[in-house]
């Protein structure tokens, strides 16, 4: 009857270790509800595939059997052969959008673009750890504050801490508003935060809305190719939303395609967090980039905001630059929760919404960016 | 080193990039809205 022993026999103290992160991200799921719908399966797959021997990936049996894993299997096809589930996952995300205060309010454009700063000072950071540049440049896409993105890019760029990669993404997403009052508060002076902003938005009309995901994809399309199977599916999503005649099919993208490729990609993802690559110093000194990124992505829109208020005569929110990040809507929630903390008075939130949706458009510019010009230094 | 400054020059061309990308479609965004006005 030994052989009821083999699965602890083949225990390691890495594969002990990854249970607790498991157990911990399950935790933070279910008890904090941080991105619970990531974090969850990512939290379960992590136990499932460190189990010794485990049944979910591929397996050499005794008698030479090969025995294919679902989650093996699911990684193979899912991510490392078309990245179709985080670019799947777009269709919704985009399904799910709003533009219309970005475009009744096209100066919060510019700010989706500096608040991407994080990423690049985070490619930096990683450079002078010593990774190499397409490790160190998949370790900065954390900074785009978008998972599927951060994924994408990584995977594209064969980079081996992809796991490590999606936990930081998800997990720092997860402690925005924790993580942005911190990074505001650095850099803006309780008077600056108390500014007051007129919300006049000019009318949308249907043409516009519809026209503008068209649009997009082809401005970006010819601009950073490499950005088009991300924003292409992202506008897609969104022209279905806008177009008024795929009301069931809007709804299916927002609803049960999000959430099937979601609860798919969380525990797929999973297939990275194997004890052998996510035990090691290096997922240690990624959180710690991740977080970097995310902080040098807030100061990035704000300071922008800052440097933009020395030439207008109405006066920007500095805090609403920092919402030029992806993490939507939370990021626009937490800037209006900091308003009305200054000053009860003060609303601010459809102009942070602006400024947030303007940041779902720019970071998926900046993963095309940022495979394009690492590509071109890898030759 | 050599990666430190490979990485500042894909930080200042990400960043240009970017920003060109995002300006070329407030542009198109204005001229749309210009447009629509005029009808």
């Amino acid at each position: 009857m030994s052989f009821l022993l083999d699965g602890l026999r083949a225990l390691t103290w890495q594969q002990v270790v990854m249970y607790v992160v498991g157990i911990v991200l399950i935790w933070l799921a279910i008890k904090k509800d941080y991105e619970p719908s990531l974090l969850l399966p990512m939290g379960f797959g992590a136990i499932l595939v460190n189990l010794p021997l485990s049944g979910v990936l591929d397996q050499t049996l005794q008698g030479g059997i090969q025995a294919n894993g679902i989650i093996q299997w699911l990684f193979d096809i899912g991510i490392n052969a078309s990245e179709a589930m985080p670019i799947l996952l777009f269709i919704g995300i985009g399904a799910m959008i709003d533009f219309g205060p970005l475009l009744s309010n096209p100066l919060m454009f510019l700010f989706g673009a500096g608040a991407q700063f994080g990423i690049f000072a985070a490619i930096l950071l990683a450079s002078v750890f010593g990774f190499s540049l397409s490790d160190a440049a998949s370790i900065g896409i954390i900074g785009a504050a978008d998972g599927p993105t951060s994924i994408l890019v990584s995977q594209i760029l064969h980079s081996k801490y992809i796991g490590a990669i999606a936990v930081a993404a998800y997990s720092y997403m997860a402690l925005v508003p924790i993580v942005q009052p911190f990074a505001i508060k650095l850099v803006t002076t309780k008077k600056e935060r108390r500014i007051h902003m007129d919300y006049n938005p000019s009318s949308v009309s249907k043409k516009m809305r519809i026209i503008f995901p068209v649009a997009v994809t082809i401005i970006v399309g010819f601009v950073a190719p490499q950005s088009v199977a991300l924003v292409g599916f992202l506008m897609f999503g969104n022209l279905i939303r806008e177009c008024g005649v795929l009301g069931t099919m809007s709804d299916t993208a927002q609803n049960t395609l999000s959430n099937l490729i979601t609860l798919l990609l969380g525990i797929t993802i999973s297939f990275s967090m194997r004890a052998d690559q996510f035990v090691t110093l290096d997922t240690l000194i990624i959180m710690l980039i991740g977080l970097f990124a995310f902080v040098m992505d807030t100061i990035g829109g704000v300071l922008l905001a800052k440097f933009m208020n020395l030439f207008l005569k109405k006066k920007i929110n500095p805090m609403v630059g920092g919402a030029g990040i992806s993490a939507f809507p939370m990021s626009s929630r937490v800037i209006q929760k900091m308003a009305m903390e200054e000053d009860p008075t003060n609303i601010i939130l459809m102009h942070a919404a602006g400024a947030n949706v303007s940041g779902q458009i720019a970071s998926v510019i900046a993963g095309g960016m940022v495979i394009n010009l690492v590509t071109q230094f890898l030759k | 080193m050599n990666n430190v400054l490979i990485s500042l020059e894909i930080m200042w061309k990400g960043m240009a990039g970017i920003f060109i990308t995002i300006l070329i479609i407030m542009l198109f965004v204005w001229l749309m809205g210009k447009f629509g006005s005029e009808k």
